[in-house]
């Protein structure tokens, strides 16, 4: 079995404006794993999603997927790269227009030629493996959130990709759907044999399933391993993150001015 | 001084920025080319949605402004004695101003503004991200339909506003207030100019459906991923749409018809 890290990023600098959002970020992202990487909110988990998708492209830096440069690709062959990768967006970004059924047939329609009686029997396979096999005919609007997640879920597996990105699967979940998304990423992701990469910053569920992860802040990544190996991890900033202490390394306080200055008395500074 | 002069030079930069940008989306969006069997049926549900939809406005707009015209024409022209030209009057207005310049300005309205808010709230809901993630282009699957539905529909609507317009004025300058129909039509017929008067309309409306499209379109999928910038993107759409169709209007008529 091929053991080289299905997707590489080396010194990758992104920057949006004047903000530096990543500064020389290197990480390999183990195949045939699920890949948790976690961060406070704004640490931009979500572009480094978009940087490996290839919709955004670092200022320096190699990024490789499957063997290949995305930064690098031509548009023709990033659209061919992209059909081996899945992405569960944070809203789900179901088509509002299309039911359950075509937003989960939409991929199959565009990239094969499939007959109808084929995609159809495929969609269903598709729904079922999140258990939404009854709600073919609904309309996004008639979903819940989480349901929304598992039908964009089985969306982007339509077309049996060999990565699957998810963009915190669990914020704004119930204990129920959230314990669902947990199941299907384990069992998506052995059952196919697919790579996960998973943003979030639920640091208990992430770790709960994750093979490895990491942890991003402040442009660099702070702490990596296996979440055992996260958990004993001897950065204060990592132990801040993981165990969400309120005050730390990460400061309660936002930068400001003296506080006597504020309020024109004589203060000690912050 | 200086801030002001810096002021004025930024947004000299922003407004180059953006015409490049959306240069650059223009040439996206035309220079891929889908097959055949996909692009055209999304043509077809596009066709429909902007233009078969907008047929009631642009229909009932056409006829009042025909009865107006019909009304204004009679009064001023029987002034001099000289009502029969009611009709050559009529169809010239139509045709070659207000047909393609009210059709382009209603368009903008209901059509522009709506294409839009839609393209504008699927990039909010990441809809155009995730089509983009699963290897399908916006750019050829949502745009390009209806670029190019707005720019085939809107010289057809012109078209219609002005038969519709003809009509209103008939019935008011014909059948109230008593011109004779022979003369009416005589007129109409003899003055109007195949090449000179409707191929020029046709020429302005297929400029300004390209160009209210174009702005709608664009407006929606370079909006900030907000409410608040859906809806100035919508407005956006709207004053651009209507200063892009007055101006070129001018240049238009000024190139068409002020040869003296």
């Amino acid at each position: 079995m091929d053991t080289s890290p299905y997707i590489e990023l080396r010194d990758v600098v992104f920057t949006r404006g004047d903000r530096r959002i990543f500064d020389g970020v290197s990480l390999d992202i183990p195949r045939g794993k699920i890949t948790a990487i976690m961060g406070p909110s704004g640490t931009g988990k979500t572009t480094l999603l978009r940087l490996i998708g290839g919709q955004l492209r670092p200022d320096s830096g190699t990024i490789r997927v499957a063997g290949e440069d995305v930064p690098r690709l031509k548009r023709k062959a990033l659209y061919r790269l992209r059909e081996k990768m899945g992405m569960l967006f944070q809203s789900g970004a179901l088509f509002t227009d299309l039911s359950v059924f075509e937003n989960v047939a939409f991929p199959l329609r565009v990239h094969t030629a499939l007959p109808e009686d084929m995609i159809r029997d495929i969609v269903l396979m598709k729904l079922e493996a999140v258990g939404l096999r009854g709600a073919r005919e609904l309309m996004p609007a008639e979903l819940s959130g989480g349901m929304t997640r598992r039908v964009a879920l089985a969306r982007s597996i339509a077309l049996d990709p060999e990565l699957i990105m998810y963009d915190e699967p669990f914020t704004g979940q119930d204990p129920i759907a959230m314990g669902v998304l947990i199941k299907l990423i384990r069992d998506l992701n052995s059952s196919m044999g697919l790579t996960s990469v998973m943003v979030s910053h639920d640091v208990q569920e992430s770790l709960s399933i994750c093979h490895y992860a990491c942890i991003v802040a402040d442009g660099q990544v702070i702490g990596d391993g296996s979440p055992e190996e996260l958990r004993a991890h001897p950065s204060e900033q990592v132990q801040q993150f993981l165990h969400g202490h309120p005050d730390g390394p990460v400061p309660f306080h936002y930068p400001a001015a003296e506080a006597g200055q504020d309020w024109g008395i004589g203060g000690s500074s912050r | 001084m200086m801030d002001r002069l810096a002021a004025f030079g930024r947004l000299g930069l922003a407004i180059i920025a953006s015409l490049g940008r959306s240069g650059r989306f223009l040439a996206g969006v035309l220079g891929g080319v889908s097959k055949p069997s996909v692009a055209f049926p999304l043509l077809l549900k596009q066709l429909y949605s902007i233009g078969v939809l907008s047929l009631a406005i642009i229909v009932v707009s056409g006829l009042f402004i025909g009865m107006v015209l019909g009304l204004q024409g009679y009064t001023i022209l029987s002034d001099y004695g000289s009502e029969a030209a009611i009709g050559q009057m009529i169809a010239l207005t139509l045709v070659r101003e207000l047909g393609p310049v009210v059709t382009a300005l209603l368009f903008a309205g209901r059509a522009g503004s709506a294409l839009t808010a839609e393209i504008g709230l699927m990039k909010t809901t990441e809809q155009l991200s995730s089509m983009e993630m699963m290897g399908v282009d916006p750019l050829r699957r949502v745009i390009a339909p209806r670029l190019w539905a707005g720019f085939i529909a809107v010289p057809i609507l012109a078209a219609v506003f002005s038969v519709v317009g003809i009509w209103g004025g008939m019935l008011v300058g014909v059948e109230w207030l008593g011109v004779f129909e022979g003369s009416f039509w005589g007129n109409m017929q003899s003055s109007v100019s195949f090449t000179a008067d409707v191929l020029n309309g046709v020429i302005k409306s297929v400029v300004f459906g390209f160009v209210c499209t174009w702005i709608a379109v664009y407006q929606g999928y370079d909006c900030v991923p907000t409410s608040a910038g859906i809806s100035s993107a919508t407005t956006k759409t709207v004053v651009y749409s209507s200063l892009a169709v007055l101006g070129l209007d001018f240049v238009l008529t000024a190139v068409m018809f002020g040869d003296f």
